[in-house]
């Protein structure tokens, strides 16, 4: 399970990049005057894609800034959602789903290759320090489990050997095919369609 | 078995591509400025006489909860909010709506909207769907193109817009009102109710909530009829749905089928059938984790719609099916539930923020056998204490499982935990703190 802990060691001041700050500038401009404190989940995201999948403490107090909004109301929110990475993660973020549908198609068993191919505990940096590994609640791609997210990608239908070649692929700075792992376009069920049939792969 | 020309998810597979020049092939975005010309007494009447009920778990009347919207635009404007923010364990049909007919919803939002008043339309989609609302933002962007959206929105002379806004990874954020909270910018806790979001929602403005999968059948269903909607499936159940079949099952799939199929028929004949044979099964969770399990002789003849689902002490949920054969421990599979509840309480009311953490330890020594027998009532009166005590529905969400599981496996718990705690042998239980006293030279 994960827990928000606040990593010790802060960069000094956090800025956007002057891309970032369009894309911030654009997204305030989707809610009405005045409500600029709804982009602020958002502009965490900004953040965190910025300063390589984590927030540092000064990257709230800068989005407070920049949305005139209190300081604590950042934190609150950085804190409150499992999503936004407080400490550094990996390069490579797994985050493999174990809820109950997934768990009875093994996922735990996912669990275990990545607790021997990149580290023993959850939230921590394999030895190359690119990738880190967490289990996390439903990921909603129940009927392709058991499934895991990389970085923004989803890779369903896997298994221990198939999620071992994604691992070693990594590990050399490619990034594999995300999407299911036996072949399946969407959740249709395989091999034996019975909806649907006239549009079949139309 | 629902034909295959009434389906109204054309392309839940993908056979076609999503894209807008393949969604007016299937008949998306026709005739749509007719449909609105006819008024909104006539859209929300029409829909009123489909018995639409909403998707995303609770099953409101659709026709109903828009009526509620003020009829007059007052000082404060109305807004439109699609829940895209699918987590419910065993639920995957809102995100192969948004990956394959983002046009049936983008065409549902305009002509909510239009019912309700609203120019702005917020989808709040869960932060781990990025792709699929990156695909979705592509409709969205064809769709002004076009001129489907923005000031004469597909010649209605109706002004709309439509923003996506990501969650980042918090289930309550389901609940609508913690929904509204969080597109404004705060942490996801559910408000209190009354005031109902229909005249009190986002930015204190009138708002309307509803579901992925409620909205995208609202085009068809006005290009049909009320009454062809409500021809398919029984009175206040109408209809056709997507179900999602996962667990212990030979073919997971999603399919869209007609308001109550038989739950055999959907696991048989859809689904491939149980890992095992039929015979192996143990139970299935009709609708999503929240929903208390079925045991087997309930899954022979149980039908999935609303009112069946209640008649038979569990509820549709959000059709998400997990099927548990009898390879399972069933104990640890609900402990499982129990943690993911833990994990996700917004911390906001008491019961659910102790009893949820309560229930997943509790079940986790079941689990090992490590509880006394007392104990399985114990547990029961912790999920009694939990439901109706809470400010949203989450309440009920997390302790239904747990009495669900013990209504129908309460032996097979007690089987596996006779734990005496005063017998001798078994005198270092972690948890009996005064377990000392007993102990004859302490006495």
């Amino acid at each position: 399970m994960a827990v928000k802990k606040i990593s010790k060691v802060q960069p000094e001041k956090f800025e956007f990049s002057k891309k970032n700050k369009e894309t911030a500038d654009s997204i305030i401009k989707n809610y009405p005057s005045g409500k600029q404190q709804s982009a602020v989940m958002a502009l965490l995201y900004l953040a965190q894609k910025q300063n390589d999948n984590w927030i540092p403490l000064s990257a709230m107090k800068y989005i407070a800034k920049y949305l005139d909004m209190p300081y604590i109301k950042v934190y609150e929110v950085a804190t409150f959602y499992s999503m936004y990475n407080l400490t550094p993660v990996g390069k490579y973020f797994f985050q493999v789903c174990t809820t109950t549908p997934c768990m009875l198609r093994g996922a735990y068993n996912l669990v275990d290759v990545c607790k021997r191919k990149i580290s023993d505990e959850e939230n921590c940096l394999s030895e190359d320090g690119k990738t880190s590994w967490l289990e996390v609640e439903c990921l909603g791609a129940c009927v392709n489990a058991p499934m895991l997210q990389l970085n923004e990608d989803y890779y369903e239908d896997l298994d221990p050997t198939k999620l071992e070649q994604i691992i070693d692929k990594i590990s050399n700075d490619e990034v594999p095919q995300p999407g299911s792992y036996r072949g399946r376009l969407s959740s249709e069920p395989e091999n034996t369609r019975k909806t649907l049939i006239g549009n079949k792969n139309a | 078995m629902l034909e295959d020309k009434d389906r109204i998810f054309q392309n839940l597979y993908n056979d076609f591509g999503a894209d807008l020049s393949s969604a007016k092939q299937r008949g998306d975005w026709k005739d749509t400025k007719e449909i609105c010309d006819k008024g909104r007494e006539w859209i929300i009447n029409e829909i009123k006489t489909s018995e639409l009920r909403g998707r995303g778990g609770a099953g409101f009347p659709t026709g109903l909860k828009w009526s509620f919207a003020p009829k007059e635009v007052g000082s404060r404007p109305h807004y439109l909010v699609i829940n895209a923010d699918e987590s419910e364990p065993g639920t995957c049909k809102d995100r192969d709506i948004l990956r394959f007919e983002p046009h049936k919803l983008i065409e549902g939002c305009l002509i909510a909207s239009y019912a309700v008043n609203a120019h702005k339309c917020y989808i709040y989609i869960r932060g781990e769907y990025f792709n699929e609302g990156q695909k979705l933002q592509t409709a969205i962007n064809e769709a002004y193109k076009d001129g489907l959206l923005g000031k004469n929105s597909a010649g209605t002379d109706w002004e709309l817009d439509i923003y996506i806004h990501y969650g980042a990874g918090a289930y309550i954020c389901g609940e609508e009102t913690a929904l509204l909270e969080s597109i404004e910018g705060k942490k996801g806790q559910p408000r209190l109710k009354p005031p109902f979001p229909a005249l009190i929602g986002l930015y204190g403005c009138p708002t309307i909530i509803n579901n992925v999968e409620t909205i995208s059948v609202v085009p068809t269903i006005l290009r049909r009829g009320g009454k062809w909607f409500s021809s398919l499936g029984r009175p206040k159940n109408t209809g056709s749905k997507i179900y999602c079949i996962s667990g212990n099952v030979n073919n997971p799939c999603n399919v869209e089928e007609e308001m109550g199929i038989p739950l055999k028929e959907l696991i048989e004949k859809h689904a491939g059938g149980v890992i095992g044979g039929w015979d192996n099964l143990k139970a299935v969770i009709p609708g999503g984790s929240s929903m208390p399990l079925l045991p087997k002789e309930t899954c022979e003849t149980i039908k999935m719609d609303f009112d069946a689902c209640v008649e038979n002490k569990t509820g549709l949920g959000t059709a998400g099916i997990v099927v548990i054969n009898k390879d399972q421990d069933i104990i640890k599979c609900m402990a499982r539930i129990a943690r993911f509840y833990k994990h996700e309480s917004c911390g906001q009311c008491t019961p659910c923020r102790e009893g949820s953490g309560w229930m997943w330890r509790m079940l986790e020594r079941m689990a090992k056998g490590e509880a006394t027998k007392d104990e399985v009532d114990m547990l029961l009166d912790v999920t009694k204490q939990i439901e109706g005590h809470t400010i949203c529905a989450f309440g009920e969400g997390s302790s239904w499982p747990v009495q669900g599981l013990i209504r129908n496996f309460k032996d097979e718990i007690i089987e596996r935990n006779k734990f005496d705690p005063i017998v001798k042998k078994q005198k270092d239980i972690p948890y009996l703190v005064d377990q000392h006293l007993l102990e004859k030279e302490n006495a």
